[in-house]
């Protein structure tokens, strides 16, 4: 399990936050006049790092703030957590996820 | 080569203690050019290959593996095969996959031990039938077998299965494809690596590929660390890494690779003939030949690539099956994995051409790849030798992420991905 440091709270278990995923995504201006390419690109292509990687998290079971966590992807090690500095729109992801 | 696997054989090679048996397919060195290369070893790359040669008559070609093969998601499963997708592109593509499992073992000459055992698919609300009603209508249509069963043909069926109506979450009902089971996951790898070997394919252990040769839009070939490899005809089939590759060729993927867990239990007497999933209290189960209950968790909410996950994945999966399995309570667990799997905004596949031309990608699997591996390599090989996409997996594109004709299979196909 994760030890995720919320800017706001300190370090809790990951299991108070909720994952948004890619960080410093920004909702485009003026969608209206986006070409669909553009709009897609925006709504569901990601970078899908392998290595260190800026993401988004919300402390969801406790003080509900956005905040952004670098953390590495293969290691799982988390580096540290900031707070978002510019508005970036969080897109929490369906995380009740099977295989079969 | 590998010489026919037959009763026959199996006699003679016993009066010789079985030290004479052959090697079961070569270890060749990579040759310079291929007229086509498959990147990545598991089922799915093994099966493209298998199926350009057989169908396709393709002869110089290549997978290239960076581990061994079928040591990624492919030995990484839960096994189970069943074809009760919701929506007609979906349903139509893995019933395809269905079809070939059926005669797979023949076919391959080796034996994927293929059990159709049977699928439930429990229901724990009214919405939960409704939705399964639904699911098992639509299959029939397309010429799936289905059926919706009571609970009281559950008590009969499954005995351990708590269907008191005091249940945390009490069971109503459940749909049923019998066609469907599970498979021996290595056996898959090893059974295609076989047959392709045995039609000429050269499969390349510890070979990563490293980046591609593109000149004026168009692959020549794949740089790798065992040199250069030249080809017109690249397909990437490489599950979690998808995206990584991709970046390579310079594009995005609408792509995230997540951990993805599974456990088995100490070997246990034959208690579970069949295979559970439910939805709603998420876990599903199965018994191995070997008497293992194999368990299958969710996926991590984080981007991961480690081959891990988190404990409380597990116990939240573990807390499924006991509430639906009392009994196995007690029972302890002996091995755990994790694999990594590339999920899709809409939980389907993205199988055809990509901005590059010659570089094809299979990809965005999620959680449920292992059913579809011969399908899936069908297509792929259909799509490769015809430089277009089958029927099957036209709507598969990559393009349809803009076109807005997503194939959104989430929670609909029986089990949320």
């Amino acid at each position: 399990m994760l030890l995720i440091k919320c800017p706001w709270c300190g370090s809790r278990a990951e299991t108070e936050f909720s994952c948004g995923g890619e960080a410093d995504i920004s909702r485009p201006v003026e969608p209206a006049s986006l070409s669909d390419e553009a709009w897609a690109d925006y709504l569901f292509m990601r970078k899908n790092t392998r290595g260190w990687h800026r993401e988004l998290w919300n402390h969801s079971q406790g003080c509900r703030q956005w905040f952004v966590v670098e953390r590495n992807t293969v290691t799982y090690q988390v580096a540290g957590s900031s707070k978002l500095v510019s508005p970036a729109t969080p897109t929490l992801q369906d995380n009740e996820s099977r295989a079969d | 080569m590998s010489r026919r696997y037959s009763a026959f054989s199996l006699f003679a090679n016993a009066l010789n203690y079985n030290r004479k048996w052959p090697r079961v397919w070569r270890n060749p060195e990579p040759k310079a050019s291929y007229d086509a290369i498959i990147v990545g070893g598991g089922g799915h790359g093994l099966a493209t290959a298998y199926y350009l040669a057989k169908e396709h008559g393709y002869r110089n070609i290549a997978v290239l593996e960076k581990g061994w093969i079928g040591g990624g998601n492919t030995g990484r499963n839960t096994t189970i095969v069943r074809s009760n997708y919701l929506w007609t592109e979906a349903s139509l593509l893995y019933e395809k996959s269905m079809k070939l499992w059926e005669g797979l073992s023949a076919d391959l000459n080796y034996n994927v031990m293929f059990s159709q055992r049977g699928v439930y698919n429990l229901g724990h609300s009214l919405q939960d039938m409704r939705d399964i009603e639904r699911r098992v209508a639509a299959n029939q249509l397309n010429g799936i077998d289905a059926q919706v069963v009571s609970r009281q043909q559950l008590t009969k069926a499954i005995p351990g299965l708590n269907t008191a109506a005091t249940a945390r979450y009490p069971i109503l009902g459940a749909s049923l494809q019998p066609r469907a089971g599970v498979a021996r996951h290595d056996a898959v790898a090893w059974g295609y690596a076989r047959a392709a070997d045995a039609l000429g394919v050269d499969i390349i252990q510890q070979c990563e590929v490293t980046g591609f040769d593109m000149q004026a839009g168009q692959i020549r070939g794949v740089r790798t660390s065992r040199g250069d490899i030249a080809a017109n005809k690249v397909a990437v089939v490489v599950a979690g890494h998808a995206s990584v590759l991709a970046g390579y060729a310079g594009f995005r993927l609408p792509l995230e690779s997540h951990p993805l867990q599974a456990f088995v239990s100490e070997p246990l007497k034959p208690v579970l003939d069949t295979v559970v999933m439910s939805n709603a209290v998420h876990g599903y189960i199965s018994q191995s030949d070997k008497g293992e209950l194999v368990v299958g968790a969710g996926i991590d909410s984080y981007i991961g690539y480690g081959q891990r996950g988190s404990f409380q994945t597990i116990e939240h999966a573990l807390q499924a099956i006991i509430e639906l399995f009392p009994a196995f309570s007690r029972v302890r667990m002996l091995r755990m994995w994790g694999g990594i799997v590339d999920v899709s905004p809409d939980a389907c596949p993205i199988i055809g051409p990509t901005p590059v031309k010659g570089l094809y990608f299979n990809c965005g699997w999620g959680t449920g790849g292992f059913k579809a591996t011969p399908g899936s390599g069908w297509v792929l090989a259909h799509t490769m030798a015809h430089d277009q996409a089958h029927e099957l997996n036209a709507p598969f594109k990559l393009e349809r992420f803009a076109s807005g004709a997503l194939i959104d299979e989430h929670g609909a196909a029986a089990v949320a991905h």
